[in-house]
């Protein structure tokens, strides 16, 4: 029965979101897997946010050595079903929009991204550092793959920015 | 009207743990609030990245002493989501017995701290004396009152013997009494409502454009649960119900969190009966393939989520950690906002929050005068409070030692 159920909400939502996505995909019986342009993405995962009524999870950011990969994971409560919205911000232009502009859910995770892959969000409300220390020197990003502990020594924090 | 910012923090006066809020205030009301997380932020997410697959439990383990087996569930979880594998029976009743054992001490935990915030310090007493008997079952069971190591992708590490089973089916049953006794004393005490309810209240609304998690979102109504909406094979046969309140104020919150006490008190009595005589713990995994997972459980105080990339290599490519807390801090923005400074400590403290899984409260005043609110100080603020409200139903307030 449960079966059935989520063939139909995968096939729902090929149709719906046809011309906006790059491929979809079902690898699990509770996972869909949607791939779509870093242009794309917001929309797709805003229209999914309040059309479906889901619940977003977090956002996760993974070093992908050609760019960084944004994975929305949203849950469909109603179906036990996760769907994860994949996109891949190449390095020569690390922007994508942001979604916290207006569901604030997003604020958060998108700051964390920021700050520890670098990713720009246009239009986020409040982006300031979220975990990182003030004084934790610019433009270096721990959650890189080529980030060292070395990378960053003591001469490198700016303790005038964070007051200290 | 001149602004004041008080800054509540770099400790959490309730929870004594690393947080900072700037509460902007008008007089007496919060107008504004905005929280600095990061003091404790450890690193996990890389240093998992360097470690085995089988290494990584340990290491999430010691994300949060209190949930110390939501995460690693929810790793495994991950893990067996990237590789399709099934868990053997027995090795699913053992999880869910060791998760809602977790469960009902973390709630008495909170029930004592929150209790002891407003002033009841026999709440506290008796939550925490009760709370001791849910530890001497975790230690007999798993034999550690914390950090049980008990969880594996594929499995369980340790089985139950006969011994073990009947201790914790004899005890776990003697403590429904103590708490429905403790729940109806709470429930039913006038002074307790007036102070708690209408207090923080986050609307429904709210709760679903910021993704609260847990008691937060159950509290408000939004009847989200991950054990019932994407259950596992262990919880499928067991009976229970998803406890939901609708007001979303502090009090909502705290009867959610002394209700689902019983509900996982049954589920262990359940699982513990139902556990299959012998047979094997863990399945068979040889290696990690190339691949993707999502894991997700219902911690004491909401959904962990987990995610894992695997390269084909033994080590994760990259692991994404996201506790509950993380949704939940950002809901301050609207529950607290219109309350006084009294309120805002026990408001901030409702959800729960766990800062060594995510992550301080300075008052400015508008004309930047800032003033420094120390524990004894938010304490104290709280507690006249509910002896205010004591003395207006005719009670006499006890005298209250602010030393404790």
């Amino acid at each position: 029965m449960a079966k059935k159920k989520n063939v139909k909400v995968m096939d729902d939502l090929k149709k719906k979101l046809k011309k906006k996505i790059i491929d979809i995909s079902k690898p699990r019986e509770k996972r869909i897997y949607i791939r779509v342009t870093p242009e794309r993405a917001a929309e797709v995962v805003e229209y999914l946010f309040k059309k479906y009524k889901c619940k977003f999870c977090t956002a996760t950011g993974i070093d992908m050595r050609e760019g960084i990969e944004i994975i929305y994971h949203l849950a469909r409560e109603d179906k036990n079903m996760v769907i994860n919205v994949k996109t891949l911000v190449p390095y020569s232009n690390l922007e994508i929009e942001s979604i916290g502009k207006k569901i604030p859910a997003f604020r958060w995770i998108e700051r964390e991204i920021n700050e520890m892959l670098g990713v720009d969000f246009k239009g986020h409300p409040d982006m300031r550092r979220l975990l990182l220390a003030d004084s934790f020197p610019k433009g270096k990003f721990p959650l890189r793959k080529d980030f060292k502990n070395s990378d960053v020594t003591d001469e490198d924090y700016d303790y005038e920015r964070s007051g200290i | 009207m001149k602004q004041t910012i008080i800054p509540l923090g770099p400790y959490h006066p309730l929870l004594e743990e690393p947080e900072h809020f700037k509460l902007y205030v008008e007089g007496e009301r919060v107008v504004d609030l905005d929280v600095e997380i990061g003091y404790n932020h450890r690193g996990i997410e890389k240093l998992s990245e360097v470690k085995t697959w089988d290494q990584v439990p340990y290491l999430v383990e010691r994300i949060c002493g209190i949930c110390s087996t939501s995460h690693p569930m929810a790793y495994c979880l991950a893990v067996e989501d990237l590789i399709g594998c099934e868990i053997p029976e027995r090795a699913q009743l053992i999880r869910v017995v060791v998760c809602e054992l977790e469960r009902i001490h973390s709630h008495l935990l909170w029930v004592g701290l929150a209790g002891h915030f407003i002033g009841y310090n026999t709440v506290w007493m008796w939550a925490w004396k009760y709370r001791e008997t849910i530890l001497e079952i975790c230690e007999k069971l798993t034999g550690n009152r914390n950090h049980y190591a008990m969880f594996k992708p594929g499995g369980v590490r340790r089985d139950f013997n006969k011994e073990q089973v009947d201790y914790g089916l004899e005890r776990i049953v003697e403590m429904e009494k103590p708490i429905r006794l403790l729940t109806d004393a709470i429930l039913d005490d006038p002074v307790i409502h007036k102070r708690l309810k209408g207090i923080g209240v986050l609307t429904k609304k709210d709760a679903v454009s910021y993704s609260a998690l847990g008691p937060t979102s159950r509290g408000s109504g939004v009847p989200w649960d991950v054990r019932h909406d994407e259950p596992l094979d262990g919880f499928k046969d067991l009976k229970w119900k998803v406890i939901v309140q609708e007001d979303g104020d502090v009090f909502s919150k705290g009867v959610v969190r002394l209700l689902e006490c019983f509900e996982s008190i049954s589920m262990i009595k359940q699982a513990l009966v139902k556990l299959p005589e012998g047979g094997v713990i863990d399945a068979d995994i040889r290696e990690i393939p190339m691949g993707e997972g999502c894991g997700r459980y219902e911690a004491p105080r909401g959904e962990v989520f987990h995610y894992v990339r695997s390269d084909g290599s033994n080590m994760p490519y990259r692991h994404k950690v996201r506790a509950p807390t993380f949704n939940n801090l950002p809901t301050f923005k609207a529950s607290c906002k219109g309350e006084t400074i009294a309120d805002v400590a026990l408001i901030t403290a409702s959800i729960d929050p766990c800062y060594c899984c995510t992550e301080r409260v300075a008052v400015v005043d508008k004309n930047n005068n800032e003033k420094i609110l120390r524990e004894k100080d938010l304490l104290k603020l709280s507690v006249d409070k509910t002896h205010n409200i004591m003395k207006r139903l005719g009670k006499t307030p006890p005298l209250y030692n602010m030393e404790i």
